[in-house]
C-alpha cells in the first residue's frame, strides 16, 4: 500500500523566479491560482487565508519567507479532526533556470505518529534518558 | 538509548491502515461502526435489535473489529459485554487518506495557467 510521509512535485515554468514568487506569496497571486479569495501576512509566523467557493476555507501559517527561493507554510491535515494539532509542512522552491523558474513543492507529515504512538514513544525516551542520566550521576557520584 | 525491557515498536502505522480500510470494506461492518459511533457503547444484542443482522453475525463481526482495535470491550450491565469505538486506528487510516486528497496536480495547473495569462497580458502591455 505504501504509507506517503510526502509529495513532492516539480515542475519547470517559462517565467522569471520574481514573476513566481508574487504568484505564490502575495494574495493577488494565490486568489488567481489556489483558492477564490486569499489574505497573507507575509513574514514567519503570519497568517494566511485562503476560501475557496464550496466553502471550504484554509488557514495557513508562514514558516519560512526567503524571497525569492524559499517560501513555507504549514496548515491542517483535511481529513483530521478541527482540534487535531497535527500539521503538514508545505515548501516551494524557486531556482532560476535558462528557461524560467524549477519550482519544486515539498508537503511533508502526513505519516506522523497517531497520538498513542508518540505518547508512548515520549514516555519511553523520557524514561529512558531519566535512566541513563541516574545512571551517568551515579558513575559520577562513585568517581 | 535502550529501552528497560526489549523494544516495544508497537503496529507500523501502514499495517493499522491497511486493518482499517479490510473492516470497512464490509457493509455489515461499517452499518455497527455507524451505530456505535451514533448511539454510543452498545451490547451485540442492543446491536442486533437496531440491525438487519442476526446477533451471531453482529458477535462475529465485533470480534473482528476488536481485533483490529476498532472497537473494545467493557463490561456493561447485567454482566453483558458492551462494545465501545475506538476511534485511534481510523485516524491513522485518515493520515493515509488525507495524502491521497491532498491535490497538489490541480492547483499547480492553475498556477501555471495563471502565469502564462499574466505573461500574456504583459506583453499585450
Amino acid at each position: 500500500m505504501g504509507f506517503p510521509d510526502r509529495i513532492e512535485r516539480t515542475l519547470d515554468v517559462a517565467h522569471p523566479p520574481r514573476v513566481v514568487w508574487a504568484a505564490i506569496t502575495t494574495a493577488e497571486g494565490l486568489a488567481a491560482w489556489f483558492g477564490q479569495e486569499a489574505e497573507i501576512d507575509l513574514r514567519p509566523g503570519g497568517v494566511a487565508r485562503l476560501a475557496w467557493d464550496g466553502g471550504h476555507v484554509a488557514e495557513l501559517r508562514v514558516e519560512r519567507v526567503e524571497e525569492p527561493s524559499v517560501f513555507g507554510f504549514t496548515w491542517r491535515v483535511d481529513a483530521m479532526p478541527e482540534d487535531d494539532p497535527r500539521r503538514t509542512y508545505v515548501e516551494f522552491t524557486l531556482e532560476p533556470t535558462a528557461t524560467g523558474t524549477r519550482l519544486r513543492v515539498v508537503e511533508t507529515g502526513f505519516a506522523q505518529l497517531p497520538d498513542e504512538g508518540y505518547r508512548k514513544g515520549f514516555e519511553s525516551h523520557t524514561e529512558g534518558w531519566g535512566r541513563e542520566l541516574g545512571e551517568l550521576v551515579a558513575y559520577l557520584d562513585a568517581a | 538509548m535502550p529501552p528497560e525491557q526489549g523494544p516495544d515498536p508497537g503496529p507500523d502505522p501502514e499495517s493499522v491502515a491497511e486493518q482499517v480500510f479490510i473492516a470497512l470494506a464490509d457493509p455489515t461492518r461499517r452499518s455497527i461502526l455507524a451505530a456505535l459511533a451514533a448511539g454510543g457503547p452498545a451490547t451485540a444484542t442492543d446491536l442486533a435489535d437496531r440491525l438487519p443482522i442476526t446477533r451471531q453475525a453482529i458477535a462475529k463481526h465485533l470480534t473482528l473489529l476488536a481485533d483490529v482495535g476498532l472497537v473494545t470491550a467493557e463490561p456493561g450491565e447485567r454482566r453483558r459485554v458492551r462494545f465501545r469505538l475506538r476511534s485511534a486506528p481510523m485516524q491513522v487510516a485518515q493520515q493515509f487518506m488525507a495524502a491521497l486528497a491532498r491535490d497538489w496536480d490541480g492547483p499547480l495547473d492553475a498556477l501555471t495557467g495563471y502565469l502564462d495569462r499574466a505573461a500574456q497580458r504583459g506583453e499585450r502591455r
